[in-house]
């Protein structure tokens, strides 16, 4: 067997993108959990631990860039290169997704939540769901499983409207929480926006199984 | 009665193309061709590439039936250029030879005058008119190779005197000043140093504006540099054979993908 040790960069990549997986899927958890308590704290420690996110990003971009550099891959080995290359650019957007929760939830400050939050965790969970399932598939390189997630989305977006809906309702009675209402539109928003994300990282893991390179779910957003 | 001559009379109306079907070819017992069947299209870079001993410079040797001249070498099958079967026995060698011209591992020039380096095919192929006529032809084949700048007032110096970048497109120039449809390089770059290299091949994409070319090479990344389409052998038989950009990202067998991602070979 020869060219183990690109081998080894392969799986050390495969090994980083893992664990940026799991970085933004910490991110989306604790953000959330900062936003149903308003947190400020803890949302001043999801941005600044953002910086760590997209240092990995870089990180994993320059081992891309070498390994192309200096290995010249082809075939899977290349798609795989290509495909991790996009994944942690999708990892580190949603990264700033959640980082965007934080800051809301710094925005919002200490006035209380104009309702209780129950679609917005909802999404997040989906979302983390959508994304940890996503990491699996690449690890396992399974297209169908990744296209199966892609269907994940549209309750996601069903979340969204209806979030969006209800938060139009509440302005339209009390236009004095329109800034806050917004506020939780905009949380809503950056979920939808992961979960988007995620179908991107699926149609790589399509990309990267079968070498074919198209839309799998075409969002409505 | 092979219309060989007739059927290339005009190369420039004719999309050229070789085809061969169920080739086989033995050396003595040894099956070194296995029921070759490619499609090779016209004005394009055609490489194929496979590891060593797989029948690669074998198959294109077939094609001006350069294999003729090896003992105990039993073609069997068809290889068709043109329309017109060239392993039946009517076949004009030296015409098929002038059509379908051949570039070799290392610059194989004569021990003669650049000038008289390129006059000998001429002289072959009784392509010979007045000397204007002659130093037009040398004058174009050199400047398809882009060699005539640097050579046009030392053409009477020895061909061997030249770098061996210099002697290969000399050697691609003496193809060229035939008139050939198809020229077939066999590792044309193994001698040369990685810029001669990628020079050749740059001049390799202009010729194939003009002419269907085919390559031998061991150099895979030089095959996805250089080529349109690209057939991987292994053990005498054609795995694979598609667009280079499809072969190079997403080939159809398994076997193809591991000789070209370096898994063995």
């Amino acid at each position: 067997m020869t060219r183990e040790i690109f081998k080894k960069h392969i799986q050390t990549l495969e090994k980083e993108v893992t664990e940026m997986g799991e970085m933004v899927v910490t991110a989306i958890n604790r953000s959330i959990e900062a936003l149903k308590v308003l947190d400020s704290e803890a949302a001043e420690k999801i941005i600044a631990d953002d910086v760590k996110i997209n240092k990995k990003r870089w990180d994993i971009e320059e081992k891309c860039i070498n390994l192309i550099a200096t290995q010249q891959p082809v075939a899977s080995d290349l798609r795989e290169i290509i495909a991790v290359l996009s994944i942690a650019t999708d990892l580190e957007r949603m990264g700033d997704h959640a980082e965007g929760i934080g800051k809301i939830v710094i925005l919002h400050g200490k006035e209380p939540l104009i309702k209780p939050l129950v679609d917005i965790p909802q999404m997040a969970d989906i979302c983390v769901d959508m994304l940890k399932r996503s990491i699996d598939a690449f690890l396992k390189r399974d297209a169908a499983a990744a296209t199966a997630i892609c269907a994940e989305d549209d309750k996601v977006d069903l979340l969204h409207e209806q979030v969006y809906r209800v938060l139009l309702s509440y302005m339209i009675e009390n236009p004095r929480v329109i800034t806050y209402a917004t506020y939780l539109i905009w949380a809503a928003h950056n979920l939808e926006r992961i979960a988007d994300r995620v179908t991107n990282i699926c149609e790589r893991i399509v990309f990267l199984t079968t070498g074919s390179m198209h839309e799998i779910n075409v969002s409505r957003y | 009665m092979v219309n060989f001559m007739v059927s290339l009379s005009n190369p420039m109306e004719i999309e050229t193309t070789i085809e061969t079907k169920n080739l086989n070819l033995y050396y003595g017992d040894f099956r070194a061709l296995n029921d070759v069947n490619i499609k090779i299209p016209g004005r394009n870079v055609t490489a194929i590439i496979g590891p060593s001993g797989c029948g690669k410079s074998t198959l294109l040797r077939c094609f001006n039936r350069m294999n003729d001249l090896t003992e105990n070498a039993k073609v069997q099958g068809k290889i068709i250029i043109e329309g017109n079967n060239i392993l039946e026995l009517e076949t004009d060698l030296i015409f098929l030879r002038k059509k379908v011209g051949m570039v070799f591992q290392r610059p194989n020039v004569f021990d003669l005058s650049i000038y008289n380096n390129l006059k000998f095919g001429l002289r072959i192929h009784r392509m010979l008119s007045d000397k204007d006529h002659i130093m037009q032809a040398i004058q174009s084949g050199l400047e398809q190779v882009n060699l005539w700048q640097e050579l046009k007032d030392k053409l009477r110096k020895n061909a061997r005197s030249l770098t061996l970048e210099q002697q290969q497109r000399l050697c691609i120039a003496r193809v060229i000043i035939l008139k050939p449809d198809i020229i077939l390089l066999d590792e044309p770059c193994s001698a040369l140093d990685p810029i001669a290299t990628l020079r050749i091949e740059e001049l390799l994409r202009i010729l194939r504006q003009q002419y269907t070319l085919v390559i031998v090479t061991h150099n895979m990344q030089q095959a996805a540099r250089v080529s349109d389409y690209t057939g991987f052998m292994y053990l005498g038989q054609l795995i694979e054979f598609g667009e280079t950009n499809q072969i190079f990202t997403n080939p159809g067998e398994k076997l193809t993908e591991n000789y070209i991602s370096g898994y063995f070979g």
